[in-house]
């Protein structure tokens, strides 16, 4: 009896394990990029995270402190009571520009705003994404997950073709990722540059020939939902080196 | 955006064989490419990073257009005695910028 439960409990151990085979990107990059990632003196995200530090501590800091921010970008996109709808991180810096700081809305992909969502997410840097439970976030996210599934474009490919069914196999040379966006804002070595979750994702429809949405489209914030969703758990990583 | 970082040891022993890691934001557009009306965009690259210890010249490099952008050079150098080290990047369109950390030998 002893044993039949201890060969129960195996099973349910492997289970689990089985059950959670999801991997960040960075397990599927070469050496050299990883490398590259690992080592803050040669990640060359650190030029807009040092730049978002001092943005940080010029004007958030007469609210904010470094600490109270831990943990902050774990639980993004979060509802909104004002706007009665989520907000992504880079929406909530921008909110806090206009609501509190009076000062203009920073544009999508500058450097300033790039350098302050880094600023913020690295302060959660290693701690697990936790998708906030909240209720009114369900719809949204429920419309990330149709938007997942959907196919898009020419080539007619929805995400989850790619990054749920042919995840480690090889588009042309590239490997294709599990799709977890653990690392955001990222530096490409494509772009040679820094960009936002909504940038990659624009790289992926133009890749299967869709209209991209706009930035900020309320169809972003959506998946945007559903992607932390589905890689709650994983430890956050930015500022994470993508190839 | 921070414009440069530069990655030294505070203190080394004399005689101390010291890794200098240089990284600084810069486009290293080559010259090559077209822009979206088909425009070549002009060259406007680094050439030259000069490492100065002291004052004196301990490594010097050259900057080509096939170099990535937002370039790291990574190199060594021996502690001999306290004082400063001073990185200077040259460029097209007169770029030029210094960053300069101090060291202290014991």
């Amino acid at each position: 009896m002893k044993a039949l439960l201890a060969a129960l409990a195996a099973l349910l151990l492997a289970g689990t394990a089985l059950a959670d085979d999801r991997k960040s990107g960075f397990e599927f990059m070469s050496p050299a990029t990883q490398a590259l990632q690992r080592d803050d003196t040669l990640n060359p995200a650190w030029l807009w995270l040092k730049d978002g530090e001092q943005r940080f501590a010029g004007s958030c800091a007469r609210c904010h402190t470094t600490a109270s921010m831990r943990g902050v970008a774990t639980r993004y996109p979060a509802f909104d009571n004002t706007l009665k709808r989520p907000l992504s991180l880079s929406e909530r810096i921008n909110t806090c520009q206009t609501r509190h700081a009076g000062q203009p809305a920073l544009a999508p992909e500058s450097e300033a705003l790039l350098g302050l969502e880094m600023f913020v997410a690295n302060a959660s840097r290693g701690m697990p994404i936790a998708p906030p439970a909240d209720p009114r976030l369900a719809p949204f996210r429920e419309r990330g997950r149709q938007l997942y599934f959907q196919r898009f474009g020419q080539l007619d490919f929805s995400c989850a073709q790619c990054h749920d069914q042919h995840a480690g196999g090889r588009l042309a040379g590239s490997v294709i990722p599990q799709g977890h966006a653990t690392g955001y804002p990222i530096y490409r070595l494509e772009w040679q540059g820094v960009g936002s979750l909504q940038r990659r994702l624009r790289n992926c429809m133009s890749g299967v020939r869709a209209e991209p949405f706009g930035y900020g489209a309320p169809e972003f914030i959506a998946l945007e939902l559903y992607l932390m969703q589905r890689a709650a758990g994983l430890a956050l990583e930015t500022p994470a080196v993508r190839p | 955006m921070a414009r440069a970082l530069v990655f030294a040891p505070k203190t080394a022993r004399r005689g101390e064989v010291i890794e200098i890691r240089a990284l600084i934001a810069h486009a290293m557009e080559t010259g090559h490419r077209p822009d979206s009306e088909g425009r070549v965009i002009p060259r406007d690259i680094l050439r030259r990073l000069e490492c100065r210890y002291d004052g004196e010249l301990v490594f010097a490099a050259d900057l080509h257009p096939a170099i990535a952008a937002n370039p790291l050079v990574a190199f060594h150098t021996v502690a001999t005695s306290s004082g400063t080290i001073s990185l200077t990047w040259t460029g097209d369109n007169g770029f030029a910028q210094t960053e300069s950390v101090a060291l202290t030998v014991t």
